[in-house]
């Protein structure tokens, strides 16, 4: 396996020892050789891609290349993609073909970025474990017998097979982090509002954040370079000024207050994850840096808030899919009321239903109070007890997820098993603080371990940072699982 | 707090999700362990606490009266299940 790097392959590009037409060919024929098995892919169009390419060939011959110019990339099927099928994993958009491009698209297509196709995930991205998906499971590149993590699983497995050299993800919480760290790759959540959400499909407006994965630190980085900025066209989407998110890659580490949330630490978490991220803050204390106890004491209120305010905020979103503008209708009904109810009944898969009652549940008169004000109540103690954290610490730093994969249907029957997942990712989300995950050891079974980083408001560079420095003294995220060694993606040397 | 079938079918009914009695039934199993976790957010004392809507304080933004959009119909509709003339088909409402 040739050196994937984004920032190698930019420079093979630029030097012109290989085409982005070259590039993409390779990473086409790899998906088609690993897709059968791992169905991280819902789209390919080989045609499509291989156009871009050839435009991006063009514009490095005109001299009009940026950083990753011809170095393609692929795309969770929750953003909109003008000409291609964009299902967000449901069959109540299995015949979706978008009319526009998402602003995440826009920006990767402006920087001359090919698309590889659209990625797997779970039902309207609800989901830890890929399984909820209209289109199937994706499996695990370590081992296929296990689940990807969700709810961007496709993202994460195709990078983890080196299908892509980068995808983007969505993490609304803990969608991007949790199946990067099942997948042994490096996965970042932004800051709620530094990455429009023009054109991605909601799911819970207030926590939805799109966000970069790929083998390493140093090419997410280059990837927030892209996917950042203002976007009139999200309310959210905040005015800043324009970051370098690779400039302090490599600035040492000594001083770095690392806090370690004792919360995190404690019964629930598996021995080995807990093992391996006490071996990776040795590791960083190695560097320079120094660690403090800290205290998240309301997090664990972060699933039981999470659950009243993303259902709550997914009712409401998810109303728009009634059978009349676009997508699935039911075949047969006997008035608009009964097309209404059957669609959505037959178009929506059973956990979004679960989540769509939830909310309109928790929002219906006599409830709002007790679930859905005291639910936004306690998401402020949540993000507060950040705030003060951050008043003694410059990072934060513990398990992704409780464990590493899990079987597929292991705990596909219980939704209260399936939602524990998520309790180290979703506090972030609800503080909408950028977090990541990265990889930082294996279990007994050899499936990858990711350790979690989350920073204050706007400190993406920080983090980036401190796993870039990380993975400069560890080799975790260049580990390949079995298929990666078969028949792995060369370039010309 | 615990959730009856019946509850089941009416908020299916509010959220338009026809549901048959025997998947009430069973989605009021897994509806009500999901409730018992929701519930251990009743115990904290939130007095005086205000409720976080958002993650950043942001406000609408005001933009010039004037069109920004052009006329993408055709495009729009292009991927609708039933048009004629411009207008989306639906059952008939009024008769």
């Amino acid at each position: 396996m040739s050196d994937a790097r984004l920032s190698a392959l930019a420079a093979q590009l630029a030097a012109r020892q290989v085409s982005s037409r070259e590039l993409a060919q390779q990473y086409l024929d790899r998906i088609a050789a690993l897709n059968p098995t791992i169905n991280a892919f819902i789209t390919v169009d080989a045609d499509k891609t291989l156009r871009e390419a050839a435009a991006a060939d063009a514009l490095i011959a005109a001299g009009k290349a940026g950083p990753l110019t011809g170095v393609p990339i692929a795309h969770k099927d929750i953003f909109c993609t003008d000409g291609w099928l964009t299902t967000c994993g449901s069959k109540m958009l299995h015949n979706f073909v978008a009319p526009y491009d998402a602003h995440v698209i826009q920006r990767f297509k402006a920087a001359g970025m090919p698309s590889l196709g659209k990625t797997n995930m779970d039902e309207f991205a609800m989901g830890s474990s890929n399984e909820t998906s209209h289109f199937g499971p994706v499996k695990n590149p370590w081992n296929p017998a296990y689940v990807p993590g969700g709810s961007s699983g496709g993202a994460a497995a195709c990078v983890a097979a080196r299908m892509a050299p980068a995808a983007t993800g969505t993490d609304t919480g803990g969608s991007i982090r949790q199946p990067a760290a099942l997948c042994g790759i490096t996965g970042l959540k932004p800051t709620y509002g530094l990455v429009s959400r023009y054109g991605m499909i909601a799911f819970a407006s207030s926590l939805d954040q799109a966000g970069p994965m790929a083998p390493s630190a140093e090419d997410c980085a280059l990837l927030l370079n892209v996917m950042t900025g203002f976007d009139p066209r999200d309310s959210t989407s905040l005015e800043r000024d324009k970051e370098d998110y690779t400039r302090d890659l490599d600035q040492p580490l000594a001083g770095l207050r690392v806090g370690l949330p004792r919360e995190f630490f404690a019964e629930g978490l598996n021995n080995e994850v807990a093992a391996a991220v006490e071996t990776a803050v040795a590791e960083l204390k190695k560097l320079g840096a120094t660690t403090v106890e800290i205290s998240l004491a309301n997090s664990k209120l972060a699933i039981p808030v999470y659950y009243v305010l993303a259902p709550a905020e997914a009712s409401s979103n998810l109303s728009r899919f009634d059978g009349v503008r676009y997508g699935y209708r039911a075949p047969d009904y006997a008035s608009l009321d009964d097309m209404y109810c059957k669609t959505r009944a037959q178009g929506f898969g059973a956990e979004v239903k679960r989540r769509i009652l939830i909310g309109a549940y928790v929002l219906s008169h006599g409830y709002y109070d007790a679930y859905y004000l005291q639910a936004q109540k306690i998401r402020r103690l949540i993000a507060d007890d950040f705030n003060e954290a951050f008043k003694t610490c410059d990072v934060i730093l513990g398990p992704t997820a409780p464990g590493t994969a899990f079987k597929l249907g292991e705990k596909s029957d219980d939704p209260v098993e399936m939602y524990l997942n998520d309790l180290y990712t979703i506090p972030a989300n609800l503080a909408g603080l950028p977090g990541m995950s990265l990889p930082c050891g294996f279990d007994a079974k050899g499936l990858p371990i990711g350790l979690q980083l989350v920073g204050d408001y706007f400190s993406e560079a920080k983090m980036l940072n401190v796993a870039h420095q990380y993975q400069a003294v560890t080799d975790w995220h260049m580990r390949l699982p079995p298929q990666g060694e078969a028949s792995g993606v060369r370039s010309k040397e | 707090m615990s959730l009856s079938p019946d509850d089941v079918k009416r908020i299916a009914r509010l959220a338009r999700i026809e549901t048959s009695d025997a998947e009430a039934q069973a989605t009021q199993a897994q509806l009500n362990t999901i409730f018992d976790l929701i519930a251990t957010m009743q115990a904290v004392d939130t007095r005086g606490i205000a409720p976080m809507a958002h993650a950043q304080e942001v406000f609408q933004r005001l933009r010039d009266d004037a069109v920004t959009e052009t006329d993408r119909h055709a495009a729009f509709q292009a991927v609708a299940p039933a048009v004629e003339n411009g207008l989306y088909l639906v059952p008939k409402v009024i008769e």
